[in-house]
């Protein structure tokens, strides 16, 4: 049962081989069995995810069902799920209980799916690693001393280790792909505008986008057409037809045409993840596909404007936890600006801390001409170095990472190291395009490997196309690590 | 780039963040090696580049101007930190 894809959980659930009660228990005993060595999970809370479940079993009895009703999804603490403890990986929210759903969360519940509960994450979205949570680091489940990514690191190895059927993340600057990658799972980080904002806690607005995680294309196809779609309450949520992602997932490859970027192939680019890589690449050929060499020449600037832009809109974010509407207050203040500044110091952690710094400094008097303005100038470089690319190609390819999952508190001491693990993933983010990472082989030390694949704006449909016909012919997707039994 | 230990006490102000002279000096020395990454950004010509803010430079939408959200004061205020006859409080402000 717990190989099984969505659509054959749901033909199971259907078909009353298993209930969604069953399945459910399945998962909550796993979880209650594996989380306290992977900590994947911040909150479960088995009452509630039950009710849902009762309730998908009697919707399951009528004829009007949905191919996720009574699927157990875990959600992203970065969510608000109304009655949901919501932390964001923080301190700060340590006590939030969200008042209302996001639009995500919405989303599943509508169609019966079940909230299994709130993964782990980096606080507030800013890590690559899952180390800098509140609630402690998750861990690899291909290798306990690996860290599996992040941010969304904790729904990354939930899904690897089977403690859910599937999951959500969210990506700013690689927070889905990169933890996809590392722990050997699929996931797709639509087009910037695609999947509404709204209740998903705000790190750099003009970045962040969820999505899906999940063990195959299929699985993500069938995960974002639920989570898509125009939503009036997030002003950058665009106005478009509904689609079926999973309308291509069958094409034949026969034509497509394979962009490779020099620069994910250059210097710093490790010799296994590189193989790993190139033998896809082969295997794609195989299929039909032909290979075009092409240039992303201003790639190399994608993490300084990140770096410039991602803090300047978290610190103006960040500026509403003051420890007065909601949120951790300092238990001791003489007055008001004492309140906030303990309130902030004690309820952020170091990372977050630091990002806001930078935002606080690159927007102040005299320099956001030098840094906000300049960083938004060369995104429009970037973006256009992909705009002509896809002039000679249907789809990039190149590695989700520079290698395999480094060790806990390898990049810890030092934040420049640790932002430089992105580097493949962020130019995406700032151009508004569609990434995803499949699994791609393993590397010398026995961790996965990720291919990703950057989609043109929308074409997410032929993405999972792509990704899907290369997962019926390798059987990478389908590998579990060691010690999980399933 | 010269960010200054002042520069940092400055910064942390403005952000509201609580700082130790230790908690100073580390983020100083942190920061200073961000912004060498950074400034690799500065060197670029990006004379006549539009900025660019949404991939689709889409504008903000406009609404009806009509009633969407209703009073749900005491739901919101259960997450407060402290609250009083539905006000929440905070430290004096006005003497």
């Amino acid at each position: 049962m717990l190989n099984s894809s969505l659509l054959q959980l749901g033909a199971a659930l259907r078909s009353k081989k298993i209930s969604s009660v069953e399945l459910t228990q399945l998962y909550l005993q796993r979880i209650t069995a594996l989380n306290s060595k992977l900590n994947a999970y911040i909150t479960v809370n088995e009452e509630m995810s039950l009710v849902q479940a009762r309730a998908a079993d009697v919707q399951l009895t009528q004829s009007k069902t949905h191919a996720l009703t009574g699927i157990p999804i875990a959600q992203k603490d970065i969510f608000c799920a109304r009655d949901w403890r919501t932390t964001c990986g923080s301190k700060m929210l340590s006590n939030f209980i969200a008042p209302y759903d996001a639009h995500v969360i919405e989303q599943f519940n509508s169609v019966g799916a079940v909230n299994l509960g709130k993964t782990n994450m980096d606080e507030f979205a800013m890590g690559s690693s899952n180390e800098t949570s509140y609630f402690g680091h998750v861990k690899n489940p291909w290798n306990n001393n690996a860290v599996p990514g992040g941010s969304s690191g904790g729904s990354a190895a939930a899904v690897s280790a089977h403690l859910c059927a599937a999951a959500t993340g969210t990506d700013t600057g690689g927070s889905i792909r990169q933890p996809a990658a590392l722990c050997g799972i699929s996931g797709l980080k639509p087009t910037y505008g695609v999947v509404s904002r709204y209740g998903m806690i705000a790190f750099a607005s003009s970045l962040d986008q969820a999505g899906p995680m999940a063990r195959s294309a299929e699985d993500l196809a069938l995960l974002l057409n639920v989570m898509a779609g125009f939503d009036e309450r997030d002003s950058t949520s665009l106005q478009r037809d509904t689609e079926d992602y999973t309308r291509d997932l069958n094409k034949p490859l026969n034509g497509l045409r394979i962009g490779l970027p020099k620069e994910f192939f250059a210097a710093g680019l490790s010799a296994d993840v590189a193989q790993a890589i190139e033998a896809s690449i082969a295997e794609y050929k195989k299929l039909g596909a032909s290979v075009v060499d092409i240039s992303l020449p201003n790639s190399h600037l994608s993490i300084p404007v990140y770096y410039v832009l991602a803090p300047a809109e978290a610190s103006s974010n960040l500026s509403r936890y003051d420890g007065v509407r909601y949120g951790y207050r300092t238990p001791e203040y003489t007055n008001l600006a004492d309140m906030y500044e303990k309130s902030r110091a004690q309820g952020f952690g170091e990372e977050v801390k630091r990002r806001i710094m930078i935002g606080t400094y690159v927007l102040s008097h005299g320099y956001y001409d030098a840094y906000y303005l300049q960083a938004q100038k060369i995104r429009r470089l970037i973006a256009q170095d992909f705009v002509e690319a896809f002039k000679q190609c249907d789809v990039i390819m190149g590695p989700t990472t520079p290698t395999t999952a480094f060790n806990l508190a390898e990049k810890n001491d030092d934040p420049v190291q640790m932002y430089l693990s992105d580097t493949y993933t962020i130019a995406v983010n700032l151009a508004g395009l569609p990434g995803m990472s499949i699994p791609a082989g393993f590397g010398s030390n026995g961790l996965p490997v990720g291919l990703q694949i950057i989609g043109n704006y929308f074409d997410e449909a032929r993405m999972l196309n792509v990704a899907h016909q290369y997962q019926q012919v390798t059987d990478w997707h389908t590998s579990t690590p060691q010690h999980i039994e399933v | 780039m010269s960010l200054s230990i002042n520069d940092v006490y400055k910064v942390a102000r403005l952000a509201r963040l609580g700082m130790t002279e230790q908690e100073a000096q580390t983020a100083h020395a942190q920061l200073l090696n961000i912004f060498g990454l950074i400034a690799e950004m500065q060197a670029v010509d990006t004379n006549g580049i539009a900025p660019m803010s949404h991939a689709q430079d889409i504008s903000q939408r406009l609404r009806e101007d009509v009633v969407t959200e209703h009073n749900q004061r005491e739901l919101f205020q259960a997450a407060a930190p402290q609250v009083k006859e539905g006000l929440y409080l905070v430290p004096q402000v006005i003497e």
